[in-house]
């Protein structure tokens, strides 16, 4: 496997809440264009570990590679820019505003037109706005959220919310999205769905997706590649079938036989 | 795919937007025309001056405020703090810029106001909530001493106060209560208007982000402390405007006491009572907040014949408002906009109740 396969690589990542270690010397790497999936039991660091990758927090060690270039630490802003999409475990979304509006927030970093082109409508700004629109459209379309777009996303359903976050780190166009449990508090026709929307922008867009997930049957289905974590460390890593017979992923689940 | 329950609000909740998109330029050009057509032939000087200029010169302010704390999140009791500087500042362009059209001072007082609240606003990037507020209040009461403790702010005048040295426009003179309220609903008008484009565009958008949840705006990609700065700068464009126009246009002549802590609490109440994070709601909630005094003189005169000491109006008025801003706070923080809105909902289905 060359470097240049590499979307992401982690390398030795260590990280520590007032001693007690969330991770501890963490390694692996996700191919471009695959979708990876984290699992692990509650507390194991997944969520710690995407906090990292998108800079929200600071690892203690190691480096984290992305599109060959190197991070000790990335700021979250940096991570934007440079094409690393996040959702949230508990949902992050603007609940006063409509579900379009929350989506085009996703695309501010690709403004171009200036504060007074935009106070004053000029048309250069209203072309932007338009252009703006029309991807919004674009995704509310492929997430199938049309009925919802001008609803304030605080009022609706849970399992929508999440599918209006996915849709506000899609349209900025990552190249690579990190899911904090997407299907979480879903009944099983939601995941399904959602497994499909996800499968449909990995294959569709060719966006590498890593993404945490507790439903085994779902990441089986989904990903090609698994990474088992427990507490703190790595304790599997590869396709799915070779993760299900790795006695330590079994031990990490089911706990040890003695 | 999708189940019905999740169908059925969301048609419900979507309805009065567009009902709102469609409806909104018809009752406004209709407002337009009477303010700028009717309300000058019919207006009388009482009117203007006592009513119509200072509740327009309220909106203009409240919504300054509701830039920064409606739409950003960022709660600010420092309004009328900002307001002096747009007022002493204008007074100083007209009077040491000889040859400054009236327009030019106003928009050079505005700028030099956004400055200043730029500077105010910097701590926002480690200050959240009610330390940044605190912090808003120390503006206030530093800005108010400023433009008391140095003479040169209001040229050395022994009552210190402040009263504009000419009020021209291309030649016509706008002293008269109509050229004021002219001079008031023009800038107002145009203000709003770029208020609107703001808060529609991505910049208006930003803020909102910020206000609802501020690590999720910069994990996306939005510049947090930059926009916050932004936005403290702009409202506080907005109060400097408002601020010249309050000692010129409505005042005559100001002092730094004409910008105290109290007109602070004014502007905030009018954008809570008038709605957080609405334009329109600012002209509700200055025309409540200007009309209540009114409404109460009135009918203390019906009710006890005039009997009643003005003093206790006053109070009451206090206790009205307090009660008021308390109600509104924890029943319907989005103000009486809202309620308008959910009014005419209901009076567009009205024959049906379900």
């Amino acid at each position: 496997m060359s470097i240049a396969e590499n979307i992401l690589e982690v390398r030795d990542i260590s990280l520590s809440f007032k001693g007690v270690k969330a991770i501890d010397a963490l390694s692996f790497a996700v191919r471009r264009g695959e979708i990876c999936a984290l699992i692990g039991p509650n507390g194991a660091g997944k969520s710690s570990l995407l906090n990292i990758l998108n800079g929200v927090y600071r690892p203690d060690a190691g480096e984290v590679v992305f599109e060959a270039e190197h991070f000790q630490r990335i700021q979250p802003l940096e991570a934007a820019r440079r094409g690393i999409g996040r959702t949230f475990q508990n949902n992050a979304l603007f609940k006063k505003m409509s579900v379009i509006d929350n989506l085009l927030t996703g695309l501010s970093r690709h403004a171009q037109s200036g504060f007074l082109a935009q106070s004053l409508g000029l048309p250069g700004a209203r072309r932007e706005a338009r252009q703006f629109r029309e991807q919004a459209e674009g995704i509310l379309e492929f997430l199938e959220l049309q009925p919802w777009r001008d609803v304030a996303v605080g009022s609706l359903a849970y399992g929508l919310q999440k599918r209006v976050e996915l849709g506000r780190a899609l349209i900025a166009g990552p190249r690579l999205l990190l899911l904090d449990e997407p299907m979480a508090g879903m009944n099983a026709a939601e995941k399904q769905e959602m497994s499909r929307f996800i499968a449909d922008v990995n294959r569709d867009l060719g966006t590498t997706v890593v993404l945490i997930e507790h439903d085994i049957q779902v990441v089986m289905g989904l990903s090609g590649h698994v990474v088992v974590l427990d507490y703190g460390r790595k304790v599997g890593d590869g396709t799915p079938a070779e993760v299900q017979a790795n006695p330590e992923v079994i031990a990490a689940y089911l706990g040890t036989v003695h | 795919m999708t189940t019905l329950s999740h169908s059925l609000p969301a048609a419900h909740d979507s309805a009065p937007v567009e009902l709102l998109r469609r409806r909104l330029p018809w009752g406004l050009l209709a407002l337009l025309a009477v303010a700028f057509g009717l309300v000058p032939w019919l207006g009388n000087d009482y009117w203007l001056n006592a009513i119509l200029i200072p509740f327009l010169v309220l909106s203009l302010a409240g919504l300054g405020l509701n830039l920064l704390t409606g739409y950003t999140g960022q709660t600010s009791v420092g309004a009328a703090g900002f307001m002096a500087v747009g007022a002493f500042a204008t007074y100083g362009l007209l009077l040491r810029v000889p040859g400054l059209p009236l327009p030019l001072a106003l928009v050079g007082g505005g700028l030099i106001a956004a400055g200043v609240g730029f500077l105010f606003g910097i701590p926002s990037n480690r200050i959240k909530g009610f330390y940044l507020m605190v912090t808003t209040l120390a503006a206030q009461f530093f800005l108010e001493w400023v433009f008391t403790k140095f003479p040169w702010f209001y040229n050395y005048a022994s009552s210190g106060t402040i009263s504009a040295p000419r009020l021209e426009l291309l030649g016509h003179d706008l002293h008269s209560p109509l050229g004021r309220y002219l001079l008031v609903l023009g800038s107002v008008v145009l203000l709003t208007w770029v208020a609107v484009n703001l808060v529609r565009s991505q910049i208006g958008r930003n803020w909102m982000a910020i206000r609802d949840m501020d690590t999720a705006a910069a994990v996306i990609g939005i510049p947090v402390d930059r926009y916050k700065r932004l936005a403290f700068a702009v409202s506080s464009f907005y109060l400097g405007v408002a601020g010249a126009l309050w000692a010129f246009a409505y005042l005559g002549t100001a002092s730094a006491g004409s910008f105290d802590i109290n007109r602070s609490f004014q502007i905030l109440f009018i954008i809570i009572i008038g709605g957080m994070g609405s334009i329109a709601g600012n002209f509700v909630g200055a025309a409540f907040i200007s009309l209540l005094p009114l409404l109460l003189n009135q009918a203390g005169q019906w009710l006890l014949g005039g009997n009643v000491d003005a003093g206790q109006l006053q109070n009451l008025q206090k206790i009205i408002f307090g009660v008021l801003i308390i109600w509104f706070l924890v029943k319907e923080p989005e103000g009486l906009i809202r309620l308008l809105s959910n009014l005419r909902e209901r009076l567009a289905i009205w024959p049906l109740r379900f």
